[in-house]
């Protein structure tokens, strides 16, 4: 009796619980709508330490800024949970890394790579594993033009449009002549040397020395002080930051008077910010239109700040976006499948991004026609068009070492 | 062959690099003669210095003292406090309680505290993973003599190299301390039972190498106006490599074999074709032909092991 009578008037714990799990029902509440969605899992991976870690943090943030807007749409179909992965920009850390998402079956795809050494490294292991891979940020022409792998596509343009556009511009709009070309020996500095010198001498420009380097080298004096012997107009360097950084620092200390010209892998606000004064006149060519230029470029640096990332978003972060929403737009049109998400993807066409639309050729390439000449101004890197150097205002270092 | 200047501007390179070299080579030795531990976290003290002694000039610049004549020394004093209070801290926590044990578990210890300390600047220095520009502190602009171009940048970076390195041998033969290390190096338990404390001695061995390998750092900082998180991996390679051919435990030879190295590598991209990318495989040849045909380096002595 006793025991049926406790049944129906709840004694005061069982009133607590009740009312605990009440109060806990109406806060979960708003989540309640994405709780109901399938969750599934992406990949990224970059360089989050070492040399290219600002680039690599940069591309993470721009990939995790597009998971959270997804995540906060009500109309998608799923809700997205991330797995970011360092690949530290060495090719056995980046295997490891590609191997550790490929084995894990939630992830259903990745965006990856911002190094060419590691983005070429991991291929045939996505591949193998068949999980859709797009490549947001490294430029070495045989990751997608290699094979014909369909989980393999890149967002971002190759380096042989950007380095015939910068061999033409160096010769033919402005002039130089003799160059000296320092490269780090990785496939990523050799690839740039070999299609910058083919395009180079293809444009009348004459290669005076080519040296490669080691990467992460500290003293380029021995290079340096090579190539100021044949006194060139222009050194050019084929590689990323902190090395080109170390190159232009290191020029102004030995002397050499000539102009400074580097590839896309330089192009980044920490190339402004550690050469300092020196850095003024520096040349940069990237794929694609600057960031605020981009029809979405606005829209996706506003939400970057309001997203308030420790890092800036750097000349690579709307290719991870873009990527980051591609894959997921294919996730939501074919569901949580890899191979359907990897046709689905090879198959993109004429897809309305914030870089411009985008487009897949046989090999997964984004056929990206625009390169961007960059000079560094006051700090900053300014689109050449609109820089006071293109106005006549101000001469290049190259200009003004060659009147004298 | 190039013409004798150039010869001669490569030289003076490779004697820049050098001195920096000796400096992380001597506490290499240092730690090894009194010892018998490869401490593989030095290059990132190095790197360690380097930074403390960037953060010093910071916090001098909001104190109104960055452009002052103080600022220098105070930096160089600031860097060598944390670095040798860390080179200590690291003797304790990853050296001393593995005395007893094989010297590979010490390889691993330091090894990973480098990894520590390298990681830890990543990701509390702000934007740590980013190259920093170090101020320039010293006098700007140069003088050409013979065709070789001279920067009083280098001269006073020379100068400061060569008066650490003269310090810490008047620290080694003309004080008490310095007997002591010289003592223990010798025999650690005939040290003690003359009286020598041999854990002050131990202390005193690391703050002095951790030290010189801030001085190293900053010198580098200033030779090359940036430092990175990741100098210190190399730094340490090289610098334990220069000591070996030098001679492990020999100061001198810690010297003259950073300054051979600093040399071996620019000569090799100079005048080698396609040198530079065979610098350091040309110096590292050098050192793996050391440990072949003169395991014991240049100064080093041949050591028999008693029964």
């Amino acid at each position: 009796m006793s025991s049926s009578h406790a049944r129906v008037a709840p004694t005061r714990r069982e009133l607590l619980q009740g009312a605990s799990a009440l109060a806990l029902g109406v806060a979960a509440a708003p989540a309640a709508a994405w709780a109901q969605r399938t969750t599934v899992k992406l990949a990224f991976i970059g360089p989050l330490t070492g040399g290219t870690a600002s680039n690599g943090l940069g591309g993470r943030n721009s990939f995790l800024l597009a998971v959270q807007e997804r995540n906060a749409d009500p109309k998608a179909r799923y809700h997205y949970e991330t797995e970011v992965l360092d690949d530290e920009c060495k090719p056995t850390v980046a295997v490891q890394a590609a191997l550790k998402a490929t084995s894990d079956p939630a992830i259903v795809a990745g965006v990856t790579h911002y190094c060419s050494v590691t983005a070429i490294a991991t291929v045939d292991t996505y591949h193998k594993a068949g999980m859709p891979a797009m490549v947001w940020g490294a430029v070495l022409p045989e990751i997608t033009y290699g094979h014909k792998y369909v989980e393999v596509t890149r967002v971002n343009g190759t380096m042989i449009n950007q380095n015939n556009v910068a061999a033409d511009f160096a010769v033919k709009t402005l002039g130089f002549k003799t160059f000296a070309l320092i490269h780090d020996t990785t496939d990523y500095g050799r690839a740039h040397a070999k299609w910058f010198g083919e395009f180079l001498e293809k444009a009348g420009g004459k290669i005076l020395t080519t040296q490669g380097t080691a990467k992460d080298q500290k003293d380029y004096a021995a290079e340096l002080t090579r190539a100021k012997a044949d006194r060139p107009e222009v050194v050019w360097y084929g590689g990323l930051t902190p090395d080109g950084v170390r190159v232009r620092v290191q020029m102004d200390k030995l002397g050499v008077r000539a102009q400074f010209q580097g590839t896309s892998g330089i192009k980044s606000d920490t190339f402004n910010e550690t050469v300092g004064p020196s850095a003024e006149g520096a040349l940069a060519f990237v794929e694609g239109a600057p960031t605020e230029k981009l029809p979405g470029g606005k829209k996706f640096l506003e939400a970057y700040a309001k997203a308030a990332f420790k890092e800036p978003s750097e000349a690579y972060g709307p290719f991870a976006y873009v990527a980051a929403n591609l894959v997921i737009d294919a996730i939501e049109a074919v569901g949580p499948d890899r191979a359907k998400v990897a046709e689905r993807l090879k198959r993109t066409k004429n897809a309305s991004t914030i870089i411009g639309p985008v487009e897949f050729d046989e090999y997964g390439q984004n056929t990206v026609p625009l390169i961007s000449k960059y000079v560094s101004q006051d700090g900053k890197w300014v689109l050449w068009e609109d820089s006071e150097y293109a106005s006549g205002k101000r001469t290049l270092p190259g200009h003004k070492f060659k009147k004298m | 062959m190039p013409p004798l200047e150039l010869l001669l501007q490569q030289a003076l390179n490779g004697v820049m690099l050098g001195v920096m070299y000796a400096l992380v080579a001597v506490g290499f030795t240092l730690f090894f003669g009194v010892l018998d531990v490869i401490h593989f976290a030095h290059g990132d003290i190095f790197m360690l210095g380097a930074f403390a002694g960037l953060t010093a000039l910071v916090g001098l610049k909001a104190a109104g003292l960055g452009g002052s004549l103080l600022a220098l020394p105070l930096t160089f004093a600031a860097a060598i406090l944390v670095t040798g209070v860390v080179g200590v801290a690291a003797e304790r926590v990853c050296v001393k309680p593995l005395a007893g044990t094989s010297p590979l578990m010490t390889l691993l210890a330091t090894l990973s505290l480098g990894l520590v300390i390298r990681e830890s600047v990543l990701i509390f220095y702000p934007r740590g993973a980013d190259p920093k520009p170090f101020p320039q502190l010293l006098p700007q602009g140069g003088f050409e003599a013979g065709g070789v171009a001279i920067r009083y940048e280098n001269l006073a970076i020379l100068g400061i190299g060569l008066a650490a390195m003269v310090a810490v041998d008047r620290v080694i033969k003309g004080t008490k301390m310095g007997a002591a290390i010289r003592a223990v190096a010798q025999d650690p338990e005939a040290a003690q039972m003359m009286g020598v404390n041999l854990d002050r001695t131990v202390d005193a061995t690391f703050f002095l190498g951790s030290g010189l390998a801030a001085v190293a750092g900053i010198l580098s900082g200033l030779y090359y106006s940036e430092i990175h998180f990741i100098m210190g991996i190399t730094g340490g390679v090289i610098g334990f490599s220069a000591a070996a051919i030098g001679g492990l435990g020999n100061v001198y030879g810690a010297i003259v074999g950073g300054l051979l190295f600093g040399v071996l590598q620019t000569t090799a991209a100079a005048l080698i074709p396609r040198g530079s990318e065979f610098r350091d495989v040309v110096a590292f040849a050098v050192v793996m032909l050391f440990l072949v045909f003169k395991p014991s380096g240049i100064f080093g002595e041949k050591s028999v092991e008693r029964v």
